[in-house]
């Protein structure tokens, strides 16, 4: 299946209009959810380790260092695919599933189209920007985090802030990119897969979705575990 | 013309295609009649490549399709129109897009080049007010018009259709064989129509193949078909009372 979607490709205009149309169902399409999810997900990662923090020798500044840690290297990486796996994924199983139904997939073939091309290369491309995704999850969950530490009154902006920076490893932020691209590539590839090759009708088109969810996100389990294993250890 | 010499199809145990010959001529509506798991899908889909037969050959006037390159089947493959059964028309298009599509993804044509031409079979499949409207917007009728349209939009000189009436109203299913045959005529098209509509056959059937348990039973024109007496046949086209009655007429007309 890779070998194929970088085999004949597809006229340069018109993958051009289908690159910038996937960018905006998946990329565009998905920076709502992303927001909203990250900027909670801070919050509460930020009030829980205050609430946790009961030991007055343990000093303020870990809330921040807490929440960073976990929104930049587990939570906007790992999680947010997963959230991705269910919204992305399962629209790209569906999307390529229906049309393999509907025979438009056998249309593209017959018309001499490299359907795979066709249709999973753009993907492929369009997720190159889910980095930005990732990065907009970092930002927003680390705010959120300072907004509820802040003004729920758990520290101060200052301490917040000093921990946010105390023993900041930069290769931290390459690992969680390193990990979103792989991720990226999942998300892209995993889906298309299940949506093209899948047979039957609309109740397959429904579980193939399902099943492409799953296989996605225990795929994405098991490489941030190995990559964590490679880039960390 | 298509030629298709002796070819088998197995799926697993089962063999779908046991050893069918014949020829499809330009310019003349074909048909593949038989019963349900008679081969006649299987047989459409491997003369468009969609199955890759176990032996024989298709040829598309002399080139052996087995034989060709990837890259020349594809360029194969842009000469070959086809109207799905369902239409398969692409949702996220809109008629005129649809219609356009493989102009461009094929030809070096403008964008008014495009237009033009897309216009001109709009008008020639007669469809209206339909343009900017997308599959799911437009009746059943409509998206096989479509179908056809985007088909022979790149001046296709095959031009294959599964089961093109399935689903249309009687007035709507003559209005789609005329138009099919018309345009066969018009252009010089080789065209093959899977069909189980008795109507069509008596139409627009100019050459009909017969397929039964995955063998070619018989083949001859729409009046050969009257006259025949081959029992297979006679019992699948003739098994309803009306077109017992049709056939009888017709052959009484036929001693007059």
């Amino acid at each position: 299946m890779l070998k194929e979607i970088f085999n004949k490709p597809t006229k340069w205009s018109v993958m051009k209009q289908l690159i910038l149309k996937e960018v905006d169902d998946l990329i565009i399409g998905s920076l709502g959810i992303v927001a909203f999810i990250s900027f909670f997900v801070g919050g509460v990662v930020a009030i829980q380790t205050a609430l946790n923090l009961t030991n007055p020798l343990i000093p303020k500044y870990l809330i921040g260092f807490a929440t960073r840690q976990s929104v930049v290297l587990e939570f906007a990486p790992t999680f947010i695919s997963i959230i991705m796996a269910g919204k992305m994924g399962s629209f790209i199983t569906s999307s390529i599933g229906t049309m393999r139904v509907t025979e438009q997939i056998d249309a593209l073939e017959v018309m001499g189209v490299n359907s795979l091309n066709y249709l999973v290369f753009p993907k492929i491309i369009a997720l190159l920007l889910y980095p930005f995704v990732i990065g907009l999850s970092m930002f927003l969950g680390v705010f959120g985090g300072w907004l509820a530490a802040v003004y729920g009154g758990f520290t101060t902006s200052f301490e917040f802030t000093t921990g946010i920076q105390t023993e900041f490893i930069p290769f931290h932020i390459a690992y969680a990119f390193i990990k979103t691209f792989v991720f990226a590539l999942l998300l892209a590839t995993i889906p298309s897969f299940h949506g093209y090759y899948m047979k039957g009708g609309a109740l397959e088109v429904g579980q193939a979705s399902t099943v492409s969810f799953v296989w996605t996100s225990v795929v994405i389990i098991l490489m941030n575990f190995i990559l964590t294993q490679l880039l960390l250890s | 013309m298509i030629e298709v010499k002796n070819i088998v199809k197995q799926f697993g145990e089962q063999t779908v295609l046991k050893g069918v010959s014949t020829r499809f001529e330009a310019g003349m509506t074909n048909l593949i009649i038989g019963q349900s798991g008679s081969g006649k899908t299987v047989f459409l889909k491997s003369l468009l490549g969609i199955h890759t037969p176990d032996s024989g050959t298709i040829s598309f006037d002399g080139r052996i399709y087995s034989e060709l390159s990837n890259d020349e089947k594809r360029a194969l493959r842009t000469e070959i129109g086809m109207v799905f059964q369902g239409s398969a028309l692409f949702d996220s298009m809109t008629v005129e897009e649809n219609i356009g599509f493989p102009l461009k993804m094929f030809s070096n044509k403008t964008p008014k080049e495009i237009k033009e031409r897309v216009d001109f079979v709009i008008d020639r499949v007669h469809l209206v007010n339909a343009h900017h409207k997308r599959p799911s917007e437009i009746s059943g009728g409509m998206q096989k018009r479509v179908a056809i349209a985007r088909a022979i939009v790149n001046n296709p000189k095959y031009l294959f259709c599964d089961e093109p009436n399935s689903g249309l109203d009687p007035k709507t299913a003559i209005v789609i064989d005329n138009l099919i045959q018309e345009i066969t005529q018009e252009y010089n098209i080789t065209t093959v129509i899977n069909t189980h509509d008795m109507n069509s056959v008596m139409e627009i059937g100019e050459k009909i193949v017969f397929l039964k348990n995955g063998l070619l039973e018989w083949e001859g024109s729409n009046k050969e078909i009257f006259k025949t007496d081959n029992e297979a046949v006679t019992d699948f086209v003739y098994s309803s009372e009306l077109f017992k009655r049709v056939r009888k007429m017709y052959l009484e007309d036929d001693v007059k």
